[in-house]
């Protein structure tokens, strides 16, 4: 039985619409028309307890939509979905009591209260037992390393110090499933890499099922061994990442720096991508161009003084994978 | 019972040490109460002071001076504007983290709004009291100033009724933060209260001053039981039957009022719920 089970999960939103300028604001006084928008038509994927998904897709996909649904702040128009057996919006209470939920963009602290505070007051309003509460915050505290952080008031953090507060908050009262929502945006790189840090060590060792959407690939490539993909409210892919990667691009990569001015090559199977100067970049399928042939190939013929194979960065594949699937942002 | 009231308990004293941080507005708040107060006595002063006004009032001018400083100094008290943090967690779209806390929605602001109330006019309420019930009679003021309740049993009950004068007014001001989450901003039904409020709750003008015919209407309306009969009780002017008569209306409106609240704010969340944040 997966811990997480949704099933052609739908949610259509009305929006008022008017005509553009003055005569279209003075018209929707007297006559609203409204639009239907379907932010998700028919979403479903099961999860086992302690798994750890990226949800990933362009803005507007739908990601947010199904957290909030998850959570329980949404009421989907269609579809089934059950958490630990509960249904999110109607057993709200019980449920919201057994998760822990960040969204990126938002603080769930208290701006005018030090971060401890704020601590404090969370464990109370989920019932911590006190003795539980000190041993999991120490916890949180010691992996994260907040211990200097504690005692300021939250609106003094920088937004890095305060997305460690604010994961370290959410999993105060020991939740099973964490939501992550953009967790890592705007953070800097070594925030990021305390982020991602610490999303592993609580899935690994404390068996957290963790759900993390994010735009940031790096996060994907470092914490999720499946990829749920996301777009136009439908989803397109839910695959290992490696599957994901090798399928949609098995594209490599040859950066050549010549002794002299790059010359045009013209091999079947290999395109030219980017030259400057003496350095040429050639986009090439290995399947069809064996890497040692092409190298020998334009060594015997040039004289070259550097030569490197790599993959197309992980940005490029999602891009192109959305581009695939018409998934574009609207 | 105790594992139950823990959340509203926390939240309701986190939120009154933080409104308790803010000196300066405490401060300049007194200091405009003082200054309205001040007015409102001249005025009234010189109302009493025409032909035989005195002689038909039913209340004294020491009484009304002594109920506009009860009003001015327990003004935050008055239920003229909702919660501004539930109004900027509406504008914010944070209105949703609040879904995901495992509380009831409607007594977790209810706290929020008795916190926010009761930490504002602790301060306002005690700086008042220090200057016009002890300093102006030291300094020789004493026809000015704020008096003494009228007997024992008049301070008992009006104990009584200013406890009951805080969940009252937190469930008007719930009313208006409901109101508030429906229609997304709070601009339109602050201004649509505020003056309600002031007026029917007697700030403004004692409702003993209304005319007679319009006395019971305003006794058994909500607003009276926020300012007016509190302080008629503290001033003996209205004493037995009349004044648990009081306290029964007081009853009645909170009762009254939180169910009402229940209900929209059970319809509302529902909304939120179907077309989102």
């Amino acid at each position: 039985m997966p811990q997480i089970l949704v099933e052609g999960l739908a949610k259509t939103y009305r929006v008022a619409e008017r005509e553009p300028g003055a005569w279209g604001a003075v018209a929707g006084l007297f006559h609203r028309r409204w639009r239907t928008i379907e932010a998700l038509k028919g979403v479903g994927f099961a999860m086992e307890r302690g798994e750890l998904v990226g949800l990933i897709g362009p803005n507007g996909a739908g990601k947010s939509t199904t957290i909030k649904i998850l959570s329980g702040i949404l009421r989907p128009s269609a579809g089934r979905c059950e958490v630990d057996g509960l249904v999110p919006w109607v057993q709200r209470v019980k449920h919201v009591a057994r998760i822990g939920v960040v969204f990126g963009q938002r603080t769930q602290l208290w701006w005018d209260l030090p971060v401890i505070e704020g601590f404090d007051l969370l464990a109370a309003i989920y019932r911590v037992p006190p003795d539980r509460y000190r041993a999991t915050r120490d916890q949180m505290v010691g992996l994260m390393r907040l211990e200097r952080l504690l005692g300021q008031p939250v609106r003094q953090l920088s937004l890095g110090q305060r997305m460690r507060c604010e994961i370290a908050a959410a999993m105060l009262h020991d939740p099973s499933i964490l939501f992550l929502d953009e967790p890592t945006i705007g953070l800097d790189a070594p925030s990021k890499l305390a982020v991602r840090e610490f999303v592993a060590t609580l899935n690994r060792e404390r068996g957290v099922t963790v759900i993390l959407t994010t735009h940031d690939m790096h996060d994907i490539e470092a914490l999720a061994r499946r990829v749920v993909v996301i777009g136009n409210g439908t989803i397109l892919a839910d695959s290992p990442y490696e599957t994901l990667r090798a399928g949609v691009l098995a594209e490599r990569r040859l950066h050549v720096d010549f002794a002299a001015e790059a010359p045009a090559i013209d091999i079947p199977g290999v395109e030219e991508r980017a030259r400057d100067g003496r350095a040429l970049e050639l986009a090439f399928d290995p399947a069809v161009v064996a890497v040692p042939a092409l190298i020998a190939r334009i060594t015997a013929d040039h004289a070259v003084e550097d030569i490197r194979v790599d993959e197309p960065a992980i940005e490029e594949v999602i891009t192109r994978f959305y581009q695939l699937h018409g998934a574009e942002e609207a | 019972m105790e594992a139950a009231l823990r959340p509203y308990l926390a939240t309701f004293s986190a939120r009154f040490q933080l409104m308790l941080q803010y000196r300066a507005a405490a401060l300049a708040g007194f200091a405009t109460q003082c200054w309205w107060g001040g007015i409102h006595i001249m005025v009234f002063a010189a109302f009493f002071a025409g032909a035989g006004a005195a002689a038909r009032s039913p209340i004294s001018l020491a009484q009304v001076i002594t109920y506009t400083w009860l009003a001015q100094g327990f003004l935050s008290l008055n239920p003229w504007s909702g919660d501004p943090d539930v109004a900027a967690k509406v504008r914010t779209g944070a209105v949703g983290y609040d879904r995901l806390r495992p509380v009831d929605a409607y007594d977790w602001w209810f706290v929020n709004a008795a916190a926010w109330m009761t930490a504002r006019a602790a301060p306002r309420a005690a700086l008042m009291f220090a200057m016009t019930a002890i300093l102006f009679p030291l300094a020789g003021l004493s026809a000015w100033a704020w008096a003494p309740p009228a007997d024992l049993a008049a301070a008992l009950m009006f104990t009584v009724s200013m406890l009951l004068v805080v969940l009252l007014s937190s469930s008007i001001v719930m009313l208006i933060n409901i109101c508030v989450a429906a229609t997304l901003t709070d601009r339109g039904v602050n201004s649509f209260v505020a003056p309600l409020a002031i007026l029917f709750s007697g700030n403004l003008i004692p409702l003993p001053l209304f005319p007679d015919w319009a006395r019971v209407a305003l006794f058994v309306q909500p607003f009276a039981g926020v300012v007016d009969i509190p302080f008629r009780i503290y001033l003996g002017q209205i004493t037995g039957w009349v004044a648990w008569a009081g306290l029964g209306v007081q009853v009645f409106w909170i009762v009254v009022l939180v169910g009402l609240g229940r209900l929209w704010m059970g319809r509302v969340m529902g909304r939120l719920q179907v077309q989102g944040g």
